[in-house]
């Protein structure tokens, strides 16, 4: 038998890239997510056009391809990125496109009378958007937000494409010095069904705070 | 003379092929309180619809305290009025809509202070201390914190007529606010309706099938139909000894519906 402390140490720091690109990837399919979503409602044509390219591109080619194309594709334009930033940006700018699906659903389902009373009241179409349409639109996305994060958890194994050390990663690397794939890869599958359970009470607890009041219970 | 606050002139609104407003001409002077009434379909949510500028207009024109509203000069000629003249001209107007439409998200003083404060850069405390006042005035103090969701339909449009009154603006439209209620609460609201035309120097544009509170409020009456003016006056003559067959047909149908006259 080897020093499985030490293999579990090399498995551990494999789960600290994994959340590394879980927590960043995230951020950025937020971003991207709130960018394209109020893109594709922009009274302004050309800003609808480029997101709905965007969501149509990162939707309709496999994040796979997306990873290849940011790390070894990118350096050619001149632009050269960390394996830890390159998976980043592949997950996050993949996952967005969905989210921003979401956005955009949630935002359009706020009934048209809210609309109108910011109107009658003289907001600002800022305001409107951020004093009442948002707020209104967040519960409603905060579900598959949170369904959307576990995809991209669940997503950022492909980084080790890119010869990022991530849990799946060092598990593999622990499988070929142990001989053994069991105790690893029971080790990883924990791993990741906790990060994904952290992941899924937070967003309810989230979704609690918000919705707090709206439907009269208190 | 004063000068009317409402210049109609000749308006016009299609929705596609059909022609609900046809060469619309009527004005409004200060203070005058108006009551529009007519058989469903006649174009009068349309009107106020217009004057809060959630429709656009196919053609004609409309001033409000003196300046076009869907119109501006550039350059020593009329243009369609972009937003910032659309934002410079609301001030004037507020609306009370059918279904209320308050924010579910914001309690009931939320509601109120959220545009003062937004539109007026009025500070919090006296943007509060006025919606207090409002709500002492609607008869729901006691109900400053409490959630839209919590209140009844007569009370969630008590609070709308607050909110809409604590921008102060010199125009209010009323679009059918008591029909979305349950008979019990109509009184309550139409109540606070007669206060205000009573206590206030507002112009006020009121829509309603409530022909008895229509006779009370009004100064004149306008009775509509296709998108016209087919008959108007004071709500004594066009109420008692309407001059025109449509006018008489529709109050008979109308009372036979059971609504007082
Ligand atoms: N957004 C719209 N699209 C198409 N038709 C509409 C729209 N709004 C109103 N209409 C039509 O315009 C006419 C006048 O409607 P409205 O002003 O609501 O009448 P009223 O308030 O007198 O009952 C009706 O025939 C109605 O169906
Ligand atoms: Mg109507």
């Amino acid at each position: 038998m080897g020093d499985w402390s030490g293999y579990l140490a090399l498995i551990l720091q494999g789960a600290l890239v994994t959340a590394q690109l879980t927590v960043m990837g995230s951020a950025l399919a937020l971003v991207a997510a709130f960018v394209a979503g109020l893109g594709r409602i922009a009274p302004f044509a050309p800003v609808r056009w480029l997101a709905t390219v965007y969501i149509e591109f990162f939707r309709g080619t496999s994040i796979f391809v997306q990873l290849f194309w940011v790390y070894f594709v990118l350096p050619f334009a001149g632009i050269t990125l960390s394996p830890l930033m390159a998976g980043v940006m592949a997950l996050g700018l993949n996952v967005g496109a969905y989210g921003a699906e979401v956005v955009r659903g949630a935002i359009l389902s706020v009934p048209r009378d809210q609309y109108e009373a910011t109107v009658a009241l003289n907001l600002t179409k800022g305001q409107r958007m951020r004093h009442v349409i948002l707020p209104q639109a967040l519960p409603l996305m905060l579900p598959t937000f949170g369904n959307n994060a576990i995809e991209l958890l669940k997503a950022t194994a492909v980084v080790s494409l890119i010869s990022l050390t991530d849990m799946t990663f060092q598990a593999q690397v622990v499988r070929a010095q142990t001989g053994s794939t069991l105790i690893p890869f029971i080790t990883i599958l924990i791993l990741y069904f906790a990060m994904a359970t952290v992941i899924a009470s937070g967003v309810r607890a989230l979704e609690r705070r918000m919705t707090r009041g709206l439907d009269g219970v208190r | 003379m004063t000068e009317p606050i409402i210049r109609i002139d000749r308006l016009d609104k299609s929705f596609g092929a059909l022609k609900v407003l046809d060469g619309l001409s009527f004005d409004v002077m200060p203070g005058e309180k108006l009551a529009l009434i007519g058989p469903s379909g006649s174009g009068k949510t349309t009107i106020l619809r217009i004057l809060m500028t959630l429709e656009t207009i196919t053609g004609g024109h409309i001033e409000v305290c003196g300046e076009q509203l869907y119109h501006m000069q550039k350059a020593g000629k009329e243009v369609p009025a972009d937003e910032a003249h659309l934002h410079h001209m609301r001030r004037h107007i507020g609306m009370v809509f059918q279904h209320f439409n308050l924010f579910p998200h914001k309690s009931v003083i939320d509601n109120i202070t959220l545009a003062p404060m937004l539109t007026k850069a009025e500070p919090k405390a006296r943007a509060e201390a006025r919606a207090r006042e409002l709500l002492e005035m609607v008869g729901l103090a006691d109900k400053a914190k409490a959630m839209p969701s919590q209140l009844s339909g007569g009370q969630k449009q008590r609070v709308a007529i607050a909110r809409a009154l604590a921008l102060q603006p010199r125009i209010m439209l009323f679009d059918e606010v008591t029909s979305a209620l349950d008979p019990e609460l109509v009184e309550e609201v139409l109540l606070v309706m007669k206060r205000l035309a009573a206590e206030t120097d507002m112009t006020m544009l009121l829509v309603t099938h409530e022909m008895g509170f229509a006779h009370e409020f009004a100064d004149r009456v306008l009775f509509f139909d296709k998108g016209r003016i087919v008959e108007q006056g004071p709500p004594d003559k066009i109420f008692t000894t309407p001059t025109h067959e449509r006018t008489q047909t529709f109050l008979r149908k109308i009372i036979a519906a059971g609504h007082r006259v």
